[in-house]
């Protein structure tokens, strides 16, 4: 809710028109989808688990430094692949169409400690349907910051660029603490909740296989390394940690992305929805392995217009997407990582202290146009 | 410890190992037809029959069980990356010796699966199988006379049947519209040449479909005659009719290819068959308004089409999607998201 909305020259129709636009894209794509992108992911799937059997082998001499190095690289890229690339994209359903249960968004586990189908419901669902939407998407902040002016300051947001960093360190435990919706349940009343209780069993049952495999089986398994084994894997948990952490900051946080009120989606038209993914993402720009190990989530504009669309194609919508950006006068909002990663922080720090300027009544047209 | 609790003890160890994936996710990598693998089978050769049909050699996986002669297997092939089951006879006898089998298929109009058999399979290509099945076999007491009717690709069972056992007294008539369309001729006439059959051949292209009271002059024996009949429905109503009349239905055994015909239609009735709801649908409300309607418990989520939450199987009919028109007959692993889609004709939705 920046004082002047980007988007208020546009007309109730060029917004419609705009809708139908985006649509003829997503089409063009579904009535071609075929032979090449399910190769394409069945060569992804095919060649993470070779790298993470390979890495986790050379992991078993990791004791020589030589050895603990390459392990460690490679497991950490191949978690990164099962996380992005493959484990989101295929549980949003991009895939499905294959029909084939083994790719599938019903069926498939990745190696992260939220179990899929818990992780399903608030990120496809909450933040796909409410992205940027102040109280009902929390992935606006995650519900431990402040990412925008218009949320409340609390004395609790100085201490944000710590959490932030925690919550970066163990990324894959904050979302499934996320996904629980764990600050809000553990209020008395609400632990005894049964459908909360048997969520909460899930998540425990999944963080002690995936506990028991990477720091009990594996550095057991390479048995007179077992202490360089565990120093790997943790070490591999770290990076893909902190990288999935950071492509997904500069998905919806960097300067320039627009969240929205609560009554702004009321009675929103398809259009509408578009508009306000448009708005509320954030693209990084890059070489090929950068949307790769990103999970094409560098097209998170694209991802957002059309989270169900295989990953691959991404790449080729957003030559169109930007065209309508162009064409309709609006900012598409892209950067290189390590730009798009400051702008994140940077707002990270200042929203951890109260507003600088006392904040300005929301400014009527007349206003805007002079500010303008 | 039993050797049994060892190896089950040994297979969860594995299983830690490999958490959230199976071990046979990677054994797949590595050994895909092994014992203990989801069933698959691995196409090594495709030969030409006739101008649209084809012989596929499968090399089954390791739980292959086998099977008995006129029976059929559904097969699972990629097409244009989507996954396709369809039923196909087995041609080959039981006991080739390199254990392969071979599935014949006629490349009829607009069929996906068939034309990519026909045209477009390589060899090499992993599919997936199901056990075979069917009971449009012969018997174990070997019948002292013998009658194939057939027509079109409805001889690929029968063939499998007469390249595996061999009878004193065997006749063929068989249908298809000109001689160059007769599957296996070669070999039918090699079988004539050898007077191991009798073949009469009925080319309608000339001669007119078959009437059935033709069989007096072609065959006159036939209802001594131990029968199997496998064709199009016309054929196989007559034959039924006609064995019938003369009291010896209990001697003809028919097959009959149920290709799934859905006439895409707009609106129509919708079953919730795990509640046993049916109600009507018109051709532009959501399935998951529908059933909510009608008191059905459907999962549900963004109910925009974007998060996967309402997915749920097809069971029989067709739906259209309401965002692109397209339209998703009923197949086996089939789902469909029930708030973008509405019925598109009568329909069955697992809830």
């Amino acid at each position: 809710m920046t004082a002047i909305d980007p988007t208020a020259h546009l007309t109730a129709e060029q917004i419609e028109e705009l809708g139908h636009e985006l649509d003829a894209i997503r089409d063009e794509v579904i009535a071609s989808r075929g032979e090449k992108d399910a190769a394409y992911i069945r060569k992804v799937i095919s060649a993470q688990r070779k790298l993470e059997l390979v890495s986790r082998g050379v992991l078993l001499f990791s004791i020589f430094p030589p050895a603990w190095l390459i392990g460690t690289a490679g497991l950490s890229v191949a978690k990164i692949m099962d996380n992005m690339e493959i484990g989101h994209n295929v549980l949003h359903g991009q895939w499905d169409w294959m029909r084939d249960p083994k790719v599938h968004s019903t069926t498939w586990e990745w190696d992260h400690v939220s179990p899929s189908e818990q992780w399903k419901h608030s990120h496809n669902e909450l933040h796909h349907t409410y992205t940027n939407v102040i109280g009902k998407d929390n992935d606006l902040g995650y519900g431990i910051m402040r990412v925008d002016e218009d949320q409340k300051w609390h004395p609790f947001h100085l201490g944000q660029p710590l959490w932030n960093f925690i919550n970066a360190c163990f990324f894959e435990y904050g979302i499934a603490a996320y996904d629980l919706e764990l600050g809000k349940n553990l209020h008395k009343r609400r632990r005894k909740n049964p459908e909360f209780r048997a969520r909460a069993k899930a998540v425990g049952r999944k963080i002690r296989k995936q506990v028991i495999k990477d720091y009990v089986i594996h550095p057991l398994l390479s048995g007179p390394s077992f202490l360089t084994t565990l120093a790997a894997t943790f070490t591999a948990n770290l990076v893909r940690n902190i990288w999935s952490h950071s492509v997904i900051m500069c998905g919806h946080f960097p300067e320039g992305v627009q969240v929205f009120e609560r009554r702004s989606i009321k009675g929103e038209t398809r259009g509408q929805w578009y508009l306000r993914q448009m708005m509320g993402s954030a693209n990084i720009s890059g070489s090929r392995a950068m949307h790769f190990m990103t999970g094409n989530l560098s097209h998170q504009i694209e991802h957002h217009l059309f989270p169900d669309l295989p990953s691959n194609r991404y790449a080729e919508v957003a030559v169109k997407v930007r065209a309508l950006f162009e064409k309709y006068e609006l900012e598409y909002v892209t950067g290189p990582l390590p730009k798009q990663v400051f702008s994140a922080w940077r707002k990270v720090f200042r929203l951890s202290l109260p507003n600088r300027t006392p904040k300005v009544k929301t400014p009527d047209r007349e206003q805007e146009l002079v500010a303008a | 410890m039993t050797s049994a609790a060892l190896r089950s003890g040994a297979w969860k160890l594995l299983e830690m190992v490999t958490t959230p994936l199976l071990p046979s996710d990677y054994l797949d990598l590595v050994s895909p037809l092994r014992a203990g693998a989801e069933l698959r089978g691995r196409i090594e050769a495709v030969h030409p029959e006739t101008g649209d049909a084809a012989t596929v050699v499968i090399k089954p996986g390791r739980g292959w069980r086998g099977h008995t002669a006129g029976q059929y297997v559904r097969i699972g092939v990629d097409v244009d990356g989507v996954r396709l089951w369809r039923a196909y006879s087995i041609t080959s006898p039981t006991d080739r010796k390199d254990g392969r089998v071979t599935i014949t298929v006629k490349a009829i109009p607009d069929g996906k699966v068939s034309n990519h058999l026909v045209r477009s399979a390589e060899p090499g290509t992993l599919i997936q199988l199901d056990q075979p099945t069917g009971d449009f076999v012969l018997p174990q007491a070997k019948p002292a006379k013998v009658l194939y009717l057939t027509a079109g690709s409805g001889i690929t069972p029968v063939m499998g049947m007469l390249r595996d056992t061999e009878f004193d007294d065997v006749v063929m008539v068989h249908c298809a519209p000109q001689p160059q369309d007769v599957i296996f001729r070669n070999e039918l006439h090699d079988l004539v040449a050898d007077k191991k059959l009798r073949l009469t051949e009925v080319h309608t292209d000339t001669d007119g479909i078959l009437d059935i009271a033709r069989l007096d002059e072609l065959v006159p024996d036939w209802a001594e005659r131990e029968a199997w009949a496998c064709g199009p429905a016309g054929l196989l109503d007559a034959a039924e009719e006609h064995w019938a009349e003369h009291g010896v239905q209990e001697r003809l055994h028919t097959e009959r290819f149920r290709p799934s015909i859905v006439v895409a239609g707009s609106g129509g009735e919708v079953t919730f068959s795990a509640t046993g709801k049916t109600v009507d649908a018109d051709g532009a409300t959501p399935l998951l308004d529908i059933g909510e309607e009608a008191g059905v418990l459907m999962p549900s989520g963004c109910r925009m089409g974007i998060c996967y939450g309402c997915i749920t199987p097809l069971r029989a009919g067709a739906v259209r999607d309401l965002r692109t028109g397209e339209i998703t007959q009923a197949e086996p692993g089939v789902l469909i998201q029930t708030c973008v889609s509405a019925a598109a004709g009568p329909c069955d939705i697992e809830r």
